[in-house]
């Protein structure tokens, strides 16, 4: 799908009162949860959220099949990745099964100038951002520890401490006002991915409170997977977690993350205000983790089989493919191809990956100091040395 | 006397077991310890034989976790804290720094906080970056503080003890690339006649080096040590157990029978233990020294990717090296 405007339209201003009325998703049950495709396919033209704010999409046949294409690579690929851990490639995988909608969703609604802080899961993301999928693999396989460019792609380095990210998107946000790059169209707006886990941690919290404070440019993106590792989301808060902004003082949402479209809609929304100058909000994205936390996470222990049957009857890939057939949209032909894409996309990573050397040794001395350091270069000599003295040993 | 033989992460799971049935006062708190038994599988069955109040899964903050364990603690609960990996107790490092170790002096001493905060750490499995570090000096930096690490499942199991019944906020380093090695443990012995929590100990007799290690690294020493015997050298290996106080008295005793003095530990050179070390060694067995207190130590660089890590961490060959030197000198 193109980046630039996929011709959305969300209701500006978010004191606005709903301009039609209010049309609620046949079946959605949750009235709390904006959605604008059912778990069965079925299109919901326009839906006003709690925030007051009525959400529609309005996407080409075209743009249709290219978020399908998307969901069904960012799938393929993460499974190709955690296929690649289980042979011992990858010293570990956080697959992001389950949760390609919201990740799917947020990044497509992400423009050009938008930045964007990820935490370890959002191969999604980073994928919409034009990152070359192998790029997160070196992480995990232990051979670099991020290797992309944050400033070109807008897609910071992925972030294993929980919450901190929230903050560094704050700061960013911050600067991105103080620069005067906010106020129209062409403003700048910040996304910061985060867990439900991480709505505890204390950098969480300060960061809504100053990007409040400070009415930074920028969107919380709580993917609600429901589980930090084996821990449910009652060990982490009472109310939903959507409903926290108001006490920071700005809007929350909370959106069916398994949808694509919704997931979109309310996050293209959220960022236009933060663009123009309109300050932060909160999307939470209800979802739910399909696989294990991570490659060495047993889900068993604390899950039980019903719950993720339940979950697999509202899959993000299923309902869109059940939309475009229903819709014609898309014939047999389409999906295969699209399948054989994502095929060969995989096999593609899985012989680079393959293919990824080990580092130099010597290169742990690299960019510990931008100014460098005479004290590390003389350690750093040393171990060349050291090194050089097992050469011819057989060692 | 039941000894049985466990791993090094069964000790401990044992350890805790016999330390809540002991004391209904003992609580353990953490992120995911209890239906799933923690990421390591340490306090594994814990929260289904003593329920949820006794094991309690935390929501995911560790401030929140030391916080409210100081809170606990002076209310009269023994708060046994998980922290899941080393690379994350800095959320928590200001309550542990300014409140823990502190709450005792600032009271006068009418307050103590008798809290153990256990850590998973180091490097040598694989794992991704925040997960292999050896933040130990800087709680050794903090009075008001105990740290110690074990380095085998006999002292896992009774050090997690002692460390549980101290009325002192201890630093528990566990050391986990040996959370899977196997040892005998002497589950009935009394507490109150085990080794002490707060003392080095010879793991190793010999005359020729004295090379002192902690957690993850008395393996790596002992393995040394065994190879150094093939070529006639008896090298003397000292666990040191503790690391907050330091118990110097039996490495000073060792290094003025040896004359050299090897200090490992996979924690970054600069500033840290070893430096310590060599300095009291220096001050107190200047006259016995042949060769100058020696450093094997991790590099002075952010712990390195993974496929890296094996030169990053003091090995056989590094320690051997530098008893080689040390007799160079
Ligand atoms: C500060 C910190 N504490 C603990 C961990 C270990 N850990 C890694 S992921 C995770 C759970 C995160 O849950 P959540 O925020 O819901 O995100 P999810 O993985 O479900 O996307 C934990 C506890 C960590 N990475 N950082």
């Amino acid at each position: 799908m193109a980046k630039g405007d996929p011709g959305v339209t969300t209701t500006r201003g978010r004191r606005a009162a709903p301009r039609s009325k209010r049309t609620t998703a046949k079946g959605a049950g949750d009235p709390e949860l904006v959605q604008l495709l059912t778990p069965e396919g079925e299109r919901i033209d326009s839906v006003t959220g709690p925030d007051g704010v009525e959400y529609r999409v309005d996407f080409t046949d075209d743009e249709y099949r290219g978020l399908y294409r998307d969901l069904v690579l960012v799938r393929k690929l993460d499974a190709e990745a955690t296929a690649l851990q289980r042979q011992g490639e990858l010293g570990l995988w956080a697959s992001l099964l389950g949760q390609e909608a919201a990740q799917v969703g947020s990044g497509r609604a992400l423009r050009t100038q938008d930045m964007a802080f990820p935490t370890y899961r959002e191969h999604g993301v980073l994928y919409c951002r034009g990152i070359d999928p192998i790029m997160p693999l070196g992480l995990f396989r232990g051979v670099d520890q991020g290797g992309w460019d944050p400033n070109e792609f807008k897609f910071n380095m992925y972030t294993i401490v929980i919450g901190a990210q929230t903050l560094h998107a704050t700061g960013y946000a911050m600067g991105v006002a103080m620069d005067g790059k906010t106020g129209g169209d062409d403003g700048e707006a910040v996304i910061a991915y985060f867990g439900d886990g991480a709505t505890s941690q204390g950098d969480v919290n300060e960061a809504f409170v100053w990007s409040s404070v400070f009415n930074a440019p920028l969107v919380f993106f709580c993917q609600n997977n429901q589980y930090a590792i084996s821990e449910p989301l009652e060990r982490q808060t009472r109310v939903p977690l959507y409903r926290r902004a108001a006490g920071f003082g700005f809007p929350g949402v909370r959106v069916d993350g398994n949808d694509v479209l919704a997931t979109y809609a309310v996050t293209r929304h959220a960022l236009d205000n933060a663009r123009h100058g309109q300050g932060p909000s909160l999307i939470e994205a209800y979802t739910y983790r399909m696989g294990a936390h991570t490659t060495s996470d047993d889900p068993t222990r604390y899950r039980i089989a019903s719950e993720v049957e339940a979950w697999q009857a509202k899959d993000p890939i299923a309902r869109m493919k059940a939309f475009l057939e229903k819709q014609q949209l898309a014939d047999a032909d389409f999906f295969a191809s699209v399948d054989e894409q994502a095929k060969a996309e995989s096999v593609h990573l899985r012989e680079r990956v393959l293919a990824m050397p080990d580092p130099e040794p010597v290169t742990m001395f690299d960019h510990v100091y931008p100014g460098g350091s005479p004290e590390l270069d003389e350690q750093r000599a040393q171990f060349a040395r050291y090194q050089a003295s097992f050469e011819g040993s057989g060692h | 006397m039941t000894t049985e033989t466990l791993t090094l992460g069964k000790a401990l799971n044992t350890g805790l077991r016999r330390a809540l049935e002991n004391d209904p006062k003992v609580v353990i708190m953490g992120e995911d310890v209890g239906k799933l038994g923690g990421v390591f599988r340490i306090t594994d069955g814990l929260q289904k034989d003593f329920g949820d109040q006794r094991v309690i899964d935390t929501p995911l903050a560790e401030s929140g976790i030391i916080g409210t364990a100081v809170g606990l603690a002076i209310r009269g609960y023994r708060p046994v804290c998980e922290i899941q990996f080393d690379g994350f107790v800095y959320p928590a490092y200001d309550q542990i720094v300014s409140q823990v170790a502190k709450m005792h002096y600032r009271s006068r001493g009418k307050l103590s906080i008798p809290m153990v905060i256990r850590i998973p750490y180091g490097g040598g499995i694989g794992a991704v970056e925040h997960h292999s570090e050896s933040p130990e000096a800087y709680f050794a930096h903090t009075a008001g503080l105990k740290v110690v690490s074990c380095a085998n499942p006999q002292d896992a199991y009774v050090m997690i003890q002692q460390a549980i019944a101290s009325d002192d906020p201890i630093v528990f380093l566990e050391p986990k690339r040996r959370y899977w090695e196997k040892g005998p443990v002497e589950l009935d012995a009394p507490l109150d006649q085990a080794y002490p929590l707060h003392a080095a100990r010879v793991v190793r007799p010999g005359t020729a080096a004295t090379v002192l290690a902690y957690g993850p690294m008395v393996r790596t020493c002992l393995d040394a040590a065994t190879a150094a015997a093939e070529d006639g050298r008896e090298l003397e290996v000292v666990d040191l157990r503790t690391l907050s106080p330091l118990d110097l008295a039996p490495v000073f005793e060792s290094v003025r029978r040896t004359g050299r003095c090897v200090v490992v530990h996979e924690a970054p050179g600069n500033l840290g233990l070893g430096a310590e070390i060599a300095a009291r060694v220096t001050e107190e067995c200047f006259y016995s020294l042949e060769a100058p207190v020696l450093r094997v130590t991790g590099y002075d660089t952010p712990y390195p990717a993974a496929r890296v890590e094996e030169e990053y961490l003091p090995d056989l060959d590094r320690v051997l090296d530098a008893v080689d030197r040390a007799f160079g000198w």
